[in-house]
């Protein structure tokens, strides 16, 4: 046994405790074997951060085979190296706070035995996604997280929103899984084999070849590429396949936190990253993963700016934070777009909690125009959702002003035919982000209070077990950007802590270049934060009647805004009508008037015409004369057989 | 090799079961529960005996195994038995399902009780038989003689459609059948013999394997079912009792599946070839339009019926594509959707005795009552949805996988199945298991009693440890599949290189 063990196998261990006897030791046992059974791995990811990261202790644990048919061996095996183990401290860190935040979050909840089962569940199937040696291991993961987020957004099943959001979660992963697994089949096909190191060795060989699909003959990288990318857009909700996401708010708010802005969103970015040796050998998928990245981080800043939801706004700006990871990974600095996912984790996560202390606090009001004035009732709370704004809009020296600008400056150093457009779009996107970050703050916690006076004088600070998670994230949100840039940003740093774990075919020529722009480049970010900011402050602070009036004004921008793009409504149309019309179509046209119309009811109606009128010998049931055709048959076999045998 | 006839003692036992139930007078209650308690102890004892033939199978071995061989009606028509890897796993499917099929009628059927366990026990004979005979006109015997007690156990102690379903379940499948024995006939005098070892290895002339191979395929087709020829299928499942259904789905579907395997591949592997687009189309036809359909259904049996022909698809995909992966997928996948399609039957039934209605409409929030039956159905609804960690996955991976390499819009239109299966189990689920529980007729509806428990708990480990540890099934049926993919390649390679050769 392994530390690796513990680390993936405590969280199913403390899922199935709480899931199948979670009735019988109770919801408080439950609670804390579940929570404990996550410090414990989170612990150990530290260790196994600095173990593989600072001091190259790779490795593979081998577990079992798992499926052996034909040419197809998977070995079910934790592939442990830097990438792996900057996912597992996410991961488990995350996870960990997020169940002691539950604690206190979810008390009053009867089925709490049954949402710590899932949360650990959940941490499961993502560990294993990061840990995986094969892509269909990493397939596993994959669907066993969209499992989980399908069982935690529908939680609370007696909502009929829930039960919605949930399914339209699970469907549009799907969608894009229908990708992921004819990349794998693509893979397959070429290489003959899932495992990581296989592929890798292979990838060389090839650059070249084409594959025969859809029609035609393409690249084969490429395809593969883009067929694995369309899965990756499905699971971190990128333009077109984002829909899910704002939906999945319905869930509990540490869900949320945990799944739909730390963990499971990011492993359409980790995936890019853990295949990095396919992508480099694929530039035009390179620049389509730029393409969607820039295009979701700014279009989901602009959706974010209008909602009302606080929730929403901070899911949207996930939205929009996972757009500038792929443009990272877009231009090919990998480690960049990493460092975002880790920095982000913290600092969203914190932003989720904090909006879920707020939720508590007003007895479950979502809705920031019935809140406003709350920072002199929840002072701790205002204090650790503003740190994570800073951090978020990259204010200096905070986590997401190394991590964000980071990425704006590899955009603008990248090389690929999009980069230039990612790098506008970022930047765009930058001061929206400000903005809507600032909104959230002021329409919450500023101003005179819209909420009645009940929940308002009723609002109160949460229990420790909610603040403590909070203030650790805080300090991740302030610290980690400053503490880690060596080894994600600079160059050296990257080779030596990342090694083989991801690949770039000009040996980080990227990051070096985005050292060495012209000085405006770098102040840009930050200037643009600081103007997001001032319109912020401007509107919701000096002026609260400028946002009515200009909604009013440009209500068709607003509309438009404020429906998300009209993308639920186009989908609805193009895909889910015309799908249920065809169902209903095919089943009683199709099956109903064509095939038994033409086959068995018209021949029976035909034969039953005919021995009416000739034979009349009904005896009122059809099975009897079915019954003597079957002895008539078998009087036939018989007098056959006997013939030919003799 | 075991000195005695295991595969006949574990064929015929059933019926020496039936034939104690008709023995049995007395009080009319009492009989009723001995019948129940012989049919239970029949098929349990049945059950064990065959993990004798798991025990004493040699994996390593393509060939047949534990063959039986007498004189039977009188010339070169004899009464062969045997199994292979392919063959096994259906024995134990069934022997293994049996018992769960009698408990799931223990307090549903009280009409005729005594008729309706010896129909069962014949027809675990007469499936049982099927899988494992090595004569043509044997297997003939024992694939048709399952239509009979199938029919009346429809007929009989169906719901209110019950003749007009059994009635076109007999007509289809007759009608395919009939078409199978003259094809069968026409296999004696062009070769002389009608045992199937020999049959494998005759090499029927080329044009006559065409004829052949489509007059098979008339009789598997409509087993299987594969479209158009599947309207059968929801009618009978609906109109079936639960027991019924759960060996309707999990057994009777697969002797298409297994024909094909059987006789259609290694007997004419030309016409195979030759048919193999056709087979492509209609699985991916299957697998899309039969998903489509499902997902309007407002019956929960007719979605599950129709969700299995959909299944089925990937079945006939796979083993279309004489590859190791693709055929033993479609082992695999029978196998595995024997044992889901047959526990989503039963959770059928578990509401249906509750509340005698299949309506979706007619139930919601279940949830609420019945904790243990949602996370049961949970189960099985993530495997027919094909989630990774489930049986369902591995199938359709290895069938996908196998397509993919054969052709790739055959496996990108096939794929979409992955979504449209999402879409209808999930959605079915939602409605019937979650939302609130709002209809006053729920109000009372109890959990899984014991007996349910004990019946759908094995389905749940076997379910998931499938999902896991596929080997048991895959490594058993592994070698005989590949012999059976060597030989018909092998068969198909002169062709090839004489046509190669004129180029």
């Amino acid at each position: 046994m392994t530390m690796y063990h513990f680390i993936v196998f405590l969280p199913l261990a403390g899922a199935l405790i709480a899931g199948l006897f979670g009735r019988v030791i109770g919801a408080r046992a439950s609670e804390i074997i579940t929570t404990l059974f996550l410090m414990i791995p989170a612990g150990l990811s530290w260790i196994a951060f600095f173990d593989v990261g600072y001091f190259g202790k790779d490795t593979r644990v081998a577990l079992f085979t798992w499926i052996s048919a034909g040419d197809l061996k998977v070995e079910w095996a934790l592939r442990i190296d830097t990438l792996t183990a900057v996912m597992l401290v996410v991961v488990n860190s995350v996870s960990a706070l997020v169940h002691l935040y539950s604690i206190g979050y979810m008390h009053e909840d009867p089925h709490r035995p049954r949402f710590f089962a899932y949360l650990s569940l959940f941490t499961f199937a993502m560990l294993a996604l990061v840990t995986a040696d094969n892509l269909v291991q990493l397939f596993f993961g994959w669907e066993g997280v969209g499992l989980a987020s399908y069982l935690l957004i529908g939680f609370w099943y007696q909502k009929p929103e829930a039960n919605a959001a949930a399914i339209k979660a699970f469907i549009v992963n799907r969608i894009g899984d229908f990708g992921f697994a004819l990349g794998i089949f693509a893979v397959f096909a070429l290489v003959g084999a899932v495992g990581f190191e296989t592929i890798f060795a292979e990838a060389k060989s090839l650059t070249g070849k084409t594959i025969h699909i859809f029609g035609g003959n393409f690249d084969a990288l490429t395809v593969i590429c883009l067929l694995l990318f369309v899965g990756a857009m499905g699971k971190s909700a990128q333009f077109l396949l984002h829909t899910w996401l704002p939906d999945a708010m319905e869930g509990p708010t540490p869900v949320s936190a945990l799944i739909h802005a730390a963990t499971m969103v990011t492993a359409g970015v980790f995936m890019v990253a853990r295949l990095s040796p396919l992508f480099e050998l694929a530039p035009t998928a390179l620049a389509v993963v730029t393409v969607f990245g820039a295009t979701t981080a700014f279009f989901a800043a602009t959706v974010g700016l209008v909602q009302n939801d606080i929730k929403r706004v901070v899911a949207y700006s996930t939205c929009s934070q996972l757009g500038y990871m792929f443009v990272a990974m877009g231009v090919g600095a990998y480690s960049v777009g990493m460092f975002h996912l880790f920095t982000h984790a913290a600092f969203k996560a914190l932003l989720f909690l904090g909006a879920g202390s707020v939720i508590h606090a007003m007895h479950h009001e979502q809705d920031m125009r019935n809140m406003g004035g709350l920072w002199k009732k929840i002072p701790f709370t205002y204090a650790m959702m503003v740190i994570g704004t800073i951090a978020l809009t990259g204010f200096p020296f905070t986590a997401g002003y190394y991590s964000k600008d980071a990425i704006i400056e590899a955009a603008y150093a990248g090389h690929n035919t999009f980069a230039a457009y990612a790098f506008y779009l970022t930047i765009i996107a930058a001061a929206l982000t400000s903005f809507y970050s600032w909104r959230l703050i002021f329409l919450t916690f500023h101003g005179e209070t819209r909420a009645d006076h009940h929940t308002y004088d009723h609002a109160h600070e949460s229990p420790l077990t909610m603040l403590v998670p909070l203030a650790i994230l805080a300090l991740g949100a302030l610290v980690l950007g400053f503490a880690f840039k060596g080894v994600f940003i600079y160059e050296q740093g990257v080779e030596k802590f990342f090694r083989q774990s991801l690949f770039s075919h000009d040996g980080w020529k990227i990051l070096e270049e985005m050292h060495h722009l012209p000085g405006w480049v770098p102040w840009l970010p930050t200037v643009m934060m600081t103007g997001g900011f001032l319109v912020s402050y401007w509107f919701y602070i000096q002026r609260p009647d400028i946002p009515a009036t200009l909604a009013k004004s440009q209500d068709v921008l607003y509309r438009f805004l404020l429906n998300k793009w009209y993308f639920d409504e186009i989908y609805d149309f193009l895909f889910v009508r015309p799908a249920m019309w065809l169902g209903r179509f095919l089943w009683k046209q199709g099956d109903g008037f064509v095939i038994d119309g033409f086959g068995p009811n018209g021949i029976s109606a035909r034969v039953l015409d005919v021995t009416r009128n000739v034979v009349r010998l009904q005896t009122g049931y059809l099975y009897h004369y079915a019954f003597v055709m079957l002895i008539g048959v078998a009087a036939l076999i018989t007098w056959f057989l006997f013939r030919g045998a003799v | 090799m075991a000195t005695w006839p295991i595969l006949s003692v574990t064929t015929f036992l059933p019926l020496v079961g039936a034939l104690f139930i008709l023995l049995l007078r007395g009080e009319d209650e009492a009989v009723k529960r001995n019948a129940r308690w012989v049919a239970l102890w029949t098929t349990v004892i049945t059950f064990v005996i065959s993990i004798f033939l798991v025990t004493g199978f040699d994996k390593g071995n393509p060939g047949f195994q534990f063959v039986e061989d007498h004189p039977w009606l009188g010339g070169s028509i004899r009464y062969k038995m045997g199994v292979d890897g392919i063959s096994l796993p259906f024995v134990i499917l069934i022997t293994f399902l049996m018992p769960i099929a009698i408990i799931a009628g223990w307090h549903a059927i009280e009409k005729r009780v005594k008729e309706y366990l010896v129909l069962f026990l014949l027809l675990e004979t007469l499936m049982v038989g099927t899988f494992s005979a090595l004569d043509i006109v044997l297997f003939y015997v024992f694939f048709e003689g399952g239509l009979i007690p199938m029919f009346l156990i429809i007929g009989v102690w169906g719901g209110a459609r019950r003749v007009y379903a059994s009635f076109k379940f007999f007509l289809y499948t007759l009608a395919g059948s009939v078409l199978m024995l003259l094809a069968i006939m026409a296999m004696y005098f062009q070769a002389g013999t009608t045992d199937i070892v020999k049959l494998l290895t005759y090499g029927f002339p080329r044009g006559m394997q065409t004829w052949l191979w489509l007059a098979f395929l008339a009789s598997f087709a409509v087993k299987l079912p594969m479209w158009p020829v599947h309207t059968w299928l929801p009618d009978a499942h609906v109109e079936a009792p639960t027991a019924g259904s759960v060996i309707l789905a999990a057994v009777l579907l697969k002797m298409g599946g297994y024909g094909f395997l059987r006789f259609s591949l290694p007997m004419f592997p030309h016409a195979s070839e030759l048919f193999a687009p056709m087979m492509f189309f209609l699985s991916v036809v299957a697998i899309i339009y039969t998903s489509l359909v499902a997902l309007m259904q407002e019956d929960i049996k007719k979605l599950i019926a129709y969700s299995s022909v959909a299944h089925m698809g990937f079945v006939t995909l796979g083993i279309f594509t004489f590859s190791n992966e693709g055929v033993q997928a479609g082992v695999f996948q029978m196998v595995s959707h024997g044992i889901v399609s047959g526990a989503l039957f039963l959770c059928v039934g578990v509401v249906y005795d509750r509340m005698h209605t299949r309506e979706i409409a007619a139930y919601g929030g279940l949830v609420n009552r019945m904790p243990i039956y949602a996370a049961v159905f949970m189960v099985f609804t993530l495997a027919n949805v094909g989630l990774p960690g489930t049986s369902g996955f591995v199938g359709e991976l290895l069938a996908l996988l196998a397509a993919f390499k054969a052709n790739t819009w055959v496996a990108v239109f096939a794929t979409t199945g992955v979504i449209l299966s999402a879409a209808y189990a999930l959605w079915l689920y939602r409605r019937v298991v979650f939302g609130a529980l709002e209809k006053d007729s729920l109000k009372s509806i109890t959990d899984l009693n014991g007996r349910e428990i004990v019946i759908l708990a094995p389905l749940v480990i076997l379910t998931i440890l499938f999902g896991f540890w596929p080997a048991p099934v895959l490594d058993m049926s592994a070698s005989a599949v590949a012999n059976l993919v060597a030989q018909t390649k092998a068969a198909l390679a002169p062709a090839k290189a004489a046509l190669l050769g004129v180029q």
